[in-house]
């Protein structure tokens, strides 16, 4: 336990702040404290996770991608049009093609940045606009409602009906964010490609020197976070069934928002996936809270902004330091 | 003539030669195969789209030369055009005279000084990362407009205020005069003054700008203050192009300020960057999306083109760097 606070300060503190806020929100509020209610929040969110691992893995390696919702919508696109082409498909070949169109999108950034050393939101940037325009050129902004049927059918791994009559249940995209976690972290933590990232994002010129392919690095963060992007987007046609061109243009920067939330930092070397996942459930909870007391819905998003701008204020305060003697003069 | 060349390499930067021949280019490709490119209705109207994009990324400017970013331009854009339309309808909407407007305007600067000097003492004073409070900032700003509004249009302004948007000064459209009249300001504040050597300093080590003795957090409070004043113009314009205000108006432009910085030479890691050539990179982009238009492409395959086009002008300069580099060596 005191180990966790001293090596994740970050989490350990988004943790106190969900429990207090949970802790608020069940006395307010009968119906937060729900088992109905818990799913729900992680069905609505599963997505959301997903890219934010995936982008966790390229804020390590310290670059940044502004790409990955468009891309998402641009997998969404390619998967329609190629399990047509196919004649079908199902779970496993849907994985492998939205994976694999998202990491070969993922793959072009990090070509970019590593081939001609342009810093990486120059070129997500770009790619955000290359993405989002010929995909609305191409599709003139049209809906695609023509899913494959194992596609849009609801898979639901768990349910169970409370003593009101209502049904609690886990849809597949929870399970995918598990296994997307699961997977995310075994990459970071557990195999020496993970501590070269690390290192690669802290020093990439001291990275460079001690011999870790910087290349190599490059395109496993970017491929990552772009398979997630792609995995994402399936997730997200399968929620919604439907396939919208513009319908995650905006996303990447909440999900930013969240990861950073989670202790990540913008320039890299620094990251937990736990962290990810509290820094989406932070704002998702805060969501759902005021949706609960009945605020106005147009509300929301201002206290979402004011709780991610106090979040920010407070997480580069140290409270250790407060009780420190002052060593003399300014510092 | 080459001193004369290097000379205005000196004062404009080096960037401006290679721009400039871009634009020669791109208007010569589309003035040889877009009918109607090379007519003044067509460059008119060029100059009347322009400033728009143009206020927007002179906001988006400064804080990226020091080093930042603010991605709550287009919002704050928007509640200053909100506040200067509240105003209006308070003083009889579209009968309202010319001292309604003088204080909505003053207002609506003082809300993007307000928003812009919040996010920069945050940055400044709790050192947290400017992409982040800018971010929430913005998620903040779009979601107090949309409680205000409901998520409606706010319209019914006098008609007199058509002029802003539409009306030409001896054949030169208002709007291209306002934008014209700000980048000349933010030339010299950045140029000529202490604070823009301040803001360079800031961009190129911050730690060193300030063991040498410049007031950093001061700077940085007073760089988000001028940009958020910079996003109140850029509001005012659209409220009297639009002839109304909604939050979200202008949202796709976020991203599209920033490529325009980078296309105009303006150092991603900050300290280095220049008003001039950003401004010609704002009249390719421009150029480049009307030939489209003529050609037939609608506004999508344009922001496809300027992502590309982004991405072809970041290779071609490390291509340049790479030759000079291996023509010192030998």
């Amino acid at each position: 336990m005191h180990s966790f606070l001293r090596n994740h300060p970050t989490e350990a503190k988004l943790l106190a702040v969900l429990i207090l806020i949970c802790a608020g929100l069940s006395l307010a509020s009968p119906d937060f404290l729900t088992l109905v209610n818990f799913t729900s929040l992680l069905n609505n969110n599963a997505v959301n996770v997903i890219w934010a691992v995936g982008l966790l893995v390229v804020l390590i390696a310290g670059g940044i991608d502004i790409s990955f919702a468009v891309a998402a919508s641009v997998v969404q696109y390619l998967c329609v049009y190629a399990f047509a082409g196919i004649g079908g498909g199902n779970w496993a070949i849907g994985f492998l093609f939205a994976g694999g169109f998202g990491l070969a999108l993922g793959l072009i950034n990090a070509f970019l940045i590593h081939q001609f050393r342009i810093i990486s939101i120059v070129v997500t940037i770009s790619t955000f606009n290359a993405f989002f325009g010929l995909l609305m050129f191409f599709s003139s902004g049209r809906f695609l409602y023509n899913l494959p049927s194992w596609w849009s059918k609801r898979v639901i791994l768990w349910e169970h009906q409370t003593a009101s009559g209502t049904w609690a249940e886990l849809i597949l995209p929870v399970a995918v964010m598990v296994a997307a976690m699961l997977a995310t972290w075994v990459l970071i933590r557990r195999t020496t490609t993970g501590r070269q990232l690390y290192a690669f994002g802290d020093n990439p010129e001291g990275a460079r020197r001690a011999g870790i392919p910087i290349g190599l690095m490059q395109a496993i963060a970017f491929g990552w976070c772009g398979m997630m992007a792609g995995i994402g987007g399936l997730m997200q046609a399968h929620i919604t069934k439907e396939v919208v061109p513009n319908a995650l243009v905006g996303r990447e920067l909440e999900v930013l928002a969240a990861v950073v939330l989670g202790g990540a930092r913008l320039g890299g070397g620094r990251g937990s996936v736990l962290g990810c996942f509290l820094g989406v459930l932070l704002v998702a909870i805060t969501q759902n809270g005021l949706n609960l007391l009945g605020v106005s819905p147009y509300a929301f998003k201002m206290v979402v902004g004011i709780i991610i701008l106090l979040a920010i204020s407070t997480s580069n305060l140290d409270p250790a330091k407060w009780f420190e003697p002052r060593k003399g003069g300014r510092t | 003539m080459t001193a004369l060349y290097r000379r205005a390499i000196a004062a404009f930067g080096p960037e401006v030669p290679g721009l400039l021949g871009f634009l020669a280019l791109v208007v010569l490709i589309f003035g040889l195969t877009a009918p109607n490119f090379l007519t003044g209705a067509n460059f008119g109207s060029i100059a009347f789209q322009l400033p728009e994009l143009g206020l927007l990324t002179l906001a988006m400017l400064m804080p990226i030369i020091s080093g930042g970013f603010n991605l709550a331009i287009i919002t704050t854009a928007n509640m200053a055009g909100l506040t200067l339309a509240f105003v209006l309808n308070q003083y009889g909407g579209v009968d309202a005279g010319l001292a309604p407007f003088l204080l909505g305007t003053l207002l609506a600067l003082l809300v993007g000084a307000a928003s812009g000097a919040v996010m920069g003492a945050v940055i400044a004073y709790i050192g947290a990362h400017p992409i982040l409070v800018s971010l929430a900032m913005m998620i903040f700003l779009r979601g107090l407009g949309e409680f205000l509004t409901k998520g409606g249009d706010i319209s019914g302004f006098p008609p007199w205020m058509a002029a802003i948007g539409h009306g030409t000064v001896i054949g030169i459209p208002v709007p291209l005069i306002l934008f014209l009249a700000c980048a000349f300001v933010w030339h010299v504040i950045l140029n000529r003054t202490r604070h823009g050597f301040s803001v360079r300093m800031i961009g190129s080590s911050i730690r060193a700008a300030a063991y040498s003795g410049l007031h950093t957090k001061r700077t940085l409070v007073l760089i988000y203050t001028l940009s958020g004043v910079m996003c109140a113009a850029a509001g005012i314009l659209m409220l009297s192009r639009f002839n109304s205000v909604r939050v979200g108006h202008g949202e796709a432009l976020l991203l599209v300020t920033v490529l325009a910085c980078f296309l105009g030479g303006v150092d991603p890691f900050g300290g280095f960057g220049r008003v001039l050539p950003v401004v010609i990179a704002l009249v390719v982009l421009q150029v480049l999306s009307s030939g489209l238009n003529l050609l037939g492409a609608n506004q999508h395959l344009s922001t496809a083109v300027w992502g590309l086009f982004l991405v072809g002008v970041m290779i071609l300069r490390w291509g340049a760097a790479r030759l000079s580099e291996r023509k010192k060596r030998s």
